[in-house]
């Protein structure tokens, strides 16, 4: 299909544009900081000198992405209807905790309880998503407003249960508050034996590579499928293209509205899993924050589909794996924050640019291939 | 004033090779026309034909890429629209462009206020713009709001405000569109007084009537190029209309009626309140509430509405635009919620929600495609797909089955002539009378126990409206029943087996469309010939 290969292809052009005028940008920024961009650009690329630390840079830098993947898969499904769930971030926090505390309640063979683990994470954040759709379809609320504000309540609630209701032994000496620690049954198991496959050590920090990338590679393939393939992301796509037109043609508003926030959800509530099935083994009071956002601008950045936020997740985390290297390099570390900003921003003007030249083109194609037959026509 | 008999010397505006191409195509090709000074010269053309970038490229929205324009003798170039009425080019849009929130008088000096220590002087634009009405015969309240004004009103509004900026020439463009019969008499008076002010008035238009009783002259566009001008002493309406088109004509004209006695849709006592749906109290029935609503004074979109339409039957609902036209098809469509009865085929649909309406067999045409109709920024197969979506060929399971529907799309670009390089292709790509086409051809699929049409061959060229008109005809020969609404008369009269004319909400007279004229029919449009009136 060569239309569709030629809009991919521009798609691609503009991002590479933007991202090359991001690094020019970051770039003057990084000489008004004092430093060379040179060595910052070095430092991005700098995984250690000994094999273990590369190691441990690549499984770093992996195990940063899953979640971003999956958040910018969450806020990519309520985007593509144009819907905007702002309460990513809460919904990942409160089904984290939630589904900490539940799975450190049992003991069951592993698939078993990873299963439960995740059913229940999946299902409190599709939960907590349906206050703000239900506010949407019976009192019109918006939902960037009152997702905000459920952000605030999820943050403190959390907050609130690791130290009180859910809360589990303090080991001696230990600053953070945390939730019962899970059964070994429980943690998922991870894939440092694919670095044995490139003759490298096995990464040791924060238990190796994940194996929740499994589950976020495949939960990317459903999404996909599931966007492209079947009735309801066609209804997802005819809501999010024209409102009045999928309206008119039998798609119900409310239902489509309430779907696709509580799967945005129930996606959001799987963002924490990676954390504390590879690593933690618990919610504890420093938890990671800020997935949520991030994941809006990861799934601008991938257009909502998920090849592009798949991607885009990725870049994301090459950068933020540079923290360590770049204070190194004696560069202040916030560089990284200004690309990623820079970034999106060029991202999506290059992305409305190329949209509305692929459609130009689109057209200017149709009509040439039209104008060889003259446009006037006559039916006796 | 002394300029004007000077210019009468000069043509008011000389358009010389204009040439304007878009990538792939050329829009206009060595456009050649010469207005004189104070006359109305009419641009006629199909929909298509160049009309609307040439009149772009007069009014400074666009640059010609060859060509010279000149005004009142002198050669100019415009880079943008200001530079057009700085020589005193005035445009009055097709759709008006006025805040329904302001005042007549707020909306003519918008932009162009005249102030006093920078308050807004409204005792100098009131002058102004009463000697402007006085000179030109353009009535207007200056204190009236926008909102409470009808199409007419509105259109000389417009062109006061044009009148206002110090336009000598006026280009009206497809001003009659929107007007009933008498409305438009109305503005011809109006333009004649400007003309006989020494107004120049450019008037683009496909109605060839309206162009033979107004115009001094003619120019005919076809595809993109000046064909012919012509005196239109010298010219029939046909002759005019077969320049326009290069052949022969094609009519709505129905042959022999195919209406059965079946009744495919039976619509009663249909009632729609104008501030919200409220549901009806318990134990009382619909015409006591009804009756209570009148009695309220509360207004009505849609006031106890009922018709039937049978099998092969078309009927034409008549009606100035915002009289209920559209509360109707969403009443029918089961997108707005309503008081009273819906059947389909004897079954009671009122309480169905509009997918399940769509699956048992309604077709709905809407009047804005674009609005209602497609989704611009996908492929035509999946538009085929749209209102489709738990049907066959396009569902299988909870799957789109794509294979199929790309295969009926390619069916319907055969069978409704949809001119398109593919079935990938977006449909924003496509001219609107493809785009209709396709609406139509998809709409038809599955075959439709019920159509309705609202306005189905609005914006669309005449080759392209010959093609629907056909397609209406053979599905009601087929035993389907339609519900045409429309604001093109000749195509109401024409097509319909019966007329219906809706007023203010309420369906205030059936008429037999063999024996109608287009004027009688604006005279119950506007309410200006009461009571009902049984054929």
């Amino acid at each position: 299909m060569p239309a569709g290969l030629n809009r991919a292809l521009l798609t691609v052009a503009g991002v590479i544009v933007a991202i090359v005028l991001a690094i020019a940008i970051c770039s003057v920024a990084i000489i008004i900081a004092g430093a060379s961009p040179l060595d910052a650009m070095g430092a991005f690329f700098d995984f250690g000198a000994t094999a273990r630390t590369q190691s441990n840079g690549i499984a770093a830098f992996l195990n940063r992405a899953v979640p971003l993947f999956i958040a910018g898969l969450a806020v990519a499904v309520g985007f593509r209807m144009n819907l905007f769930n702002i309460g990513v971030e809460g919904q990942y926090r409160i089904a984290a905790i939630c589904a900490a505390y539940v799975g450190s309640t049992f003991t069951a063979p592993a698939p078993i309880q990873i299963a439960v683990i995740i059913v229940v994470a999946a299902a409190v954040g599709g939960l907590y998503a349906l206050i703000p759709a239900v506010m949407k379809v019976t009192r019109g609320v918006n939902e960037v407003i009152s997702t905000i504000m459920l952000n605030y309540i999820a943050i403190n609630l959390a907050a609130f249960l690791v130290r009180g209701p859910f809360a589990g032994e303090r080991a001696e000496g230990q600053l953070s508050t945390t939730t019962p620690e899970l059964s070994e049954s429980a943690m998922f198991p991870d894939l440092n034996f694919v670095f044995d496959g490139f003759g490298l050590p096995a990464p040791t920090r924060n238990g190796g590579l994940w194996g929740f990338l499994i589950v976020a590679a495949v939960l990317g393939v459903v999404i996909w499928v599931v966007l492209e393939r079947t009735r309801f992301g066609f209804d997802v796509k005819a809501s999010g293209l024209n409102g009045p037109a999928a309206l008119a043609s039998g798609v119900n508003p409310k239902r489509m509205v309430i779907a696709a926030m509580v799967l945005s959800g129930a996606i959001a509530g799987l963002i924490g899993l990676p954390e504390i099935l590879g690593d933690k083994g618990a919610y504890n009071s420093n938890f990671t924050a800020g997935l949520g956002f991030l994941g809006i601008a990861v799934a601008l950045l991938g257009r909502n589909k998920p090849v592009g936020i798949a991607v885009a997740a990725l870049l994301f985390a090459f950068l933020d794996r540079a923290q360590g290297p770049l204070q190194f390099a004696d560069i202040p570390p916030s560089v990284i924050t200004i690309i990623q900003g820079t970034i999106v921003l060029l991202v999506v003007v290059a992305n409305e640019v190329t949209k509305r030249i692929a459609l130009r083109l689109e057209e200017r194609r149709a009509a040439q291939e039209l104008g060889r037959n003259t446009p006037v026509e006559v039916t006796a | 004033m002394s300029a004007d008999t000077l210019a009468t010397a000069k043509p008011a505006v000389e358009l010389e090779g204009i040439t304007k191409r878009f990538p792939g195509v050329v829009a206009n090709h060595d456009i050649r026309i010469t207005v004189r000074p104070g006359t109305v010269h009419a641009i006629v053309g199909e929909n298509g034909a160049g009309k609307s970038t040439l009149m772009k490229i007069l009014y400074g929205m666009q640059k010609p890429d060859e060509g010279t324009i000149k005004v009142n003798g002198t050669e100019v170039g415009f880079r943008t629209p200001s530079d057009a009425i700085e020589v005193g080019i005035g445009m009055v849009h097709q759709h008006f462009m006025l805040a329904d929130n302001f005042t007549v008088l707020e909306n003519i000096v918008l932009g162009a206020e005249p102030t006093n220590v920078g308050m807004l002087d409204t005792g100098r634009a009131r002058r102004r713009i009463t000697e402007l009405a006085v000179a030109h015969g353009l009535r207007v309240d200056p204190d009236a709001l926008v909102e409470d004004l009808g199409v007419g009103d509105r259109q000389r509004v417009e062109i006061l405000k044009v009148l206002y900026r110090g336009a000598r020439i006026l280009i009206l463009d497809e001003p009659t569109a929107v007007l009933v019969p008498q409305e438009v008499e109305e503005l011809f008076q109006n333009l004649r007084e400007l003309k006989a002010e020494g107004l120049t008035v450019i008037f683009i238009s496909h109605k060839l009537d309206e162009v033979l009783d107004i115009a001094d002259a003619i120019t005919v566009i076809r595809r993109g190029t000046t064909v012919a001008s012509v005196d239109p002493g010298d010219v029939t309406a046909r002759q005019l209309a077969e320049l326009m088109v290069g052949s022969e004509l094609p009519t709505p004209e129905t042959r022999e009626s195919t209406v059965t006695d079946t009744v495919a849709l039976k619509v009663a006592n249909l009632t729609m309140e104008a501030d919200g749906h409220r549901p009806l109290p318990k134990g009382t029935p619909l015409s006591t509430y009804v009756a209570k609503l009148h009695e309220e004074g509360a207004r009505l979109l849609l006031d106890d509405v009922s018709f039937e339409i049978r099998k092969g039957e078309i009927l034409g609902i008549a009606g100035v635009e915002g009289n209920g036209q559209s509360e109707l098809i969403e009443a029918i469509m089961g997108i707005r919620p309503a008081h009273g009865t819906i059947e389909l085929a004897g079954q009671d649909i009122s309480g169905w929600s509009t997918l399940k309406r769509r699956e048992s067999g309604v077709g709905y045409i809407p009047e804005d495609r674009h609005r209602q109709g497609l989704l611009l920024e996908a492929s035509l197969w999946e538009n085929r797909v749209l209102g489709h979506q738990t049907r066959a060929p396009a569902r299988k399971g909870i799957w789109i089955d794509r294979r199929a529907s790309r295969a009926d799309t390619e069916r319907i670009v055969k069978d409704y002539d949809v001119r398109t390089p593919g079935v990938e292709t977006l449909a924003l790509a496509l001219s609107g009378g493809n785009q209709q086409k396709l609406i139509v051809g998809r709409e038809m699929s599955g075959e439709p126990a019920f159509l309705i049409a609202a306005h189905p061959t609005r914006g669309v060229d005449v080759g392209a409206q010959a093609a629907i008109w056909d397609h209406l005809r053979n599905a009601r020969a087929a035993g389907l029943a339609v519900l045409l609404i429309s604001a093109d008369l000749d195509e109401l009269i024409g097509l319909s087996d019966s007329l219906q004319v809706v007023y203010r909400g309420r369906l205030v007279a059936a008429l037999d469309p063999s024996d109608v004229t287009p004027e009688r029919l604006g005279g119950y449009m506007t309410g200006a010939i009461a009571g009902t009136e049984e054929t």
